[in-house]
């Protein structure tokens, strides 16, 4: 690995923590910061403010039918994180006096709803948090049972951010329906790339980004099914239905309005090919490997597998002196010194989260680019654990 | 290209020195444990003449701060009388190193306690073996300095985080002044009981977050 090496193409297989914005997103957005860069608020003062409404109108038509929904049914905010905070606090806000104080999670949801709930139980109410499978599936049964007549909210992710599980939230939603509980669902990461239909999936709140679909950072939706009790969250104008205030981030909503427009069938044919290539070669080629999640049920962009008794940073490190960046559920890699909350909920131990890579592939990514990561993993993965004093004697290992 | 590391760092990360095991070791220790993140083996020779360290290799499953740390110590104590290596420290590490990410203080630690075990592996097998004394809250706080504050870089004792540590029929209560739900108090409960629950005559650690 010398200095050559340093120098070499990037190769950018982190796709679920940020993608490539697609320069046509950077065209859809270019008039609103040039031309018409009023905001919508402003309908009423000059015409530059009905052309803004009226484009914001346009777009959130194009949000709200990518999703099934009517578009009074969909309001932009700055990202995922925020639209999670409002949907569990808003909901938590609007019905801790009329109907309960419980909400019901799983322990493997990504950050936003994982923090909103601990902020929200911090404020009394109770929270479940659903324990999942080996795969990384919660069990149907053990959330019917989870529901009480306290219940105002479950809120179960349609895909997970690490281990790419899809959950079954046609049956989850029809699970809450039944029981007349709320249900939302952060669909981050599943957002264009599994299909969701609100028409027809009984999902009353939709988490989605902008920046895992090739769109621009800091933009972002929440769909609320017509009637669902909600209460502001953050206080300031009444932009948004009254329901998020704050200056209308029009430019963002026209690149967030063109990645929906642009993600294809073909494109999730073209990840899960890719997907499916670097999890059969490495399992087959790279000995003592793991896949985490589930091997069909999972996101099409993203392969997670621990390659046992070396450390994740180190892989990552390596892996980026040769070109690459990939992203580790390692202790070592995160800012808490935690083990990801992932791969030990779905009963893995340190050692296992320790080790795991995640990939995530998106539009610019190729097959051959594929195809070169496995000989230089195996390399790297070989040199690490002849360092490591684990796997040599199987018994260390377990201990 | 721009790394999270020194260059040192990096170079004794690709290119780790004097890795592996040494078959007929006059001292041997491991640090860490796959559970608790990093593990770090550290094999010595000794020259009993001399008294000095004649050969020394070590084994890491760990991030690159570690890899590079246990590489650095190899390379400090190859050579020197084992009262000189007993006084290779994480901070004699770390600037050997052209310096350490805070964050990253308690992943090379390991490496330089692998050292420090390795010499006692080697004093207790070589007629220098204490007795075995009952634990002191004294001995407490000792082990205590060795856990890291991950928002300093320095150990929790120094960094004034110990707030309390009662010792009572085996058991241990350690009250750290950070609140429960702080980003670090889950990796520091489990270095502070990693560092105590080894101690023969304890059963029992519990860490309270008190602020």
């Amino acid at each position: 690995m010398g200095k050559e090496d340093l120098i070499r193409k990037r190769i950018y297989f982190d796709n679920s923590a940020a993608t490539r914005m697609d320069e046509r997103v950077l065209e859809a957005m270019n008039p609103y910061f040039f031309k018409n860069y009023a905001v919508a608020t402003s309908e009423f003062a000059y015409s530059e403010g009905i052309d803004a409404r009226e484009a914001l109108d346009d777009l959130r038509s194009v949000l709200a039918a990518s999703l099934g929904a009517n578009s009074g049914e969909f309001i932009f905010t700055s990202g995922d994180t925020e639209s999670s905070n409002l949907a569990l606090k808003g909901i938590a806000l609007a019905l801790s006096k009329k109907k309960g104080n419980h909400i019901i999670t799983s322990k493997i949801e990504d950050f936003p709803v994982l923090y909103s709930a601990r902020a929200i139980e911090k404020q009394g109410f109770h929270v479940t948090y659903l324990k999942v499978d080996g795969d990384g599936f919660v069990d149907l049964d053990q959330l019917k049972d989870a529901i009480t007549d306290k219940t105002i909210l479950v809120s179960i992710q349609h895909a997970n951010q690490e281990i790419g599980t899809i959950q079954d939230i046609e049956q989850i939603g029809h699970i809450c329906k039944e029981k007349d509980v709320l249900f939302h669902s952060d669909a981050t990461h599943a957002f264009t790339r599994i299909p969701l239909d609100v028409s027809q999936i009984p999902v009353d709140l939709v988490t989605v980004s902008g920046h895992t679909i090739h769109g621009p950072k800091g933009i972002g939706g929440l769909y609320i099914r017509k009637g669902t009790p909600i209460t502001k969250w953050m206080d300031g104008g009444f932009q948004e239905f009254d329901m998020r205030p704050g200056l209308e981030n029009i430019p963002g909503a026209a690149g967030f309005a063109k990645a929906v427009e642009l993600a294809t069938s073909e494109e999730i044919l073209r990840l899960q090919a890719m997907r499916d290539r670097i999890i059969d070669r490495v399992l087959a080629e790279i000995p003592n490997t793991t896949l985490n999640g589930h091997r069909w049920k999972r996101l099409p962009q993203n392969a997670n597998i621990t390659f046992h008794f070396v450390e994740g940073e180190s892989i990552t490190l390596h892996l980026d002196m040769n070109g690459y960046a990939v992203s580790t559920g390692s202790a070592c890699f995160s800012r808490s010194l935690e083990s990801s909350h992932v791969i030990m909920g779905i009963g893995g131990d340190h050692e296992r989260a320790h080790g795991s890579i995640r990939f995530t592939f998106g539009r610019y990514n190729t097959m051959s680019e594929v195809e070169d990561i496995v000989g230089t993993l195996g390399a790297i993965v070989k040199e690490l654990r002849t360092i490591s004093p684990l796997g040599k004697e199987r018994t260390k290992a377990t201990t | 290209m721009k790394f999270p590391y020194s260059e040192i760092v990096l170079e004794h990360f690709r290119h780790p020195r004097n890795v592996g095991q040494i078959e007929d070791a006059d001292g041997k220790a491991t640090e860490g444990s796959p559970s608790c993140g990093d593990m770090v083996s550290v094999y010595i020779k000794v020259d009993s003449d001399k008294k000095t360290i004649s050969d020394i290799k070590f084994e890491s499953y760990g991030c690159a701060s570690n890899i590079a740390t246990g590489s650095i110590i190899t390379e400090l104590a190859k050579g020197k009388t084992i009262d000189e290596a007993k006084k290779i420290n994480w901070k004699t590490a770390s600037e050997a190193l052209g310096g350490l990410p805070k964050i990253k203080a308690h992943c090379s630690v390991l490496a330089v306690e692998g050292l420090r075990s390795a010499i006692q592996n080697y004093e207790e097998r070589h007629g220098l073996v204490r007795e075995k004394k009952p634990t002191t809250e004294e001995e407490i706080h000792k082990r205590l300095r060795k856990v890291m504050n991950p928002l300093s870089g320095l150990d929790i004792e120094r960094t004034n985080l110990v707030k309390a540590v009662q010792l009572r029929n085996g058991i241990v209560h350690v009250a750290i002044d950070l609140p429960p739900e702080h980003q670090f108090s889950n990796s520091i409960r489990e270095e502070v009981r990693e560092k105590i629950e080894p101690l023969w005559d304890i059963q029992e650690v519990i860490v309270d977050f008190t602020s």
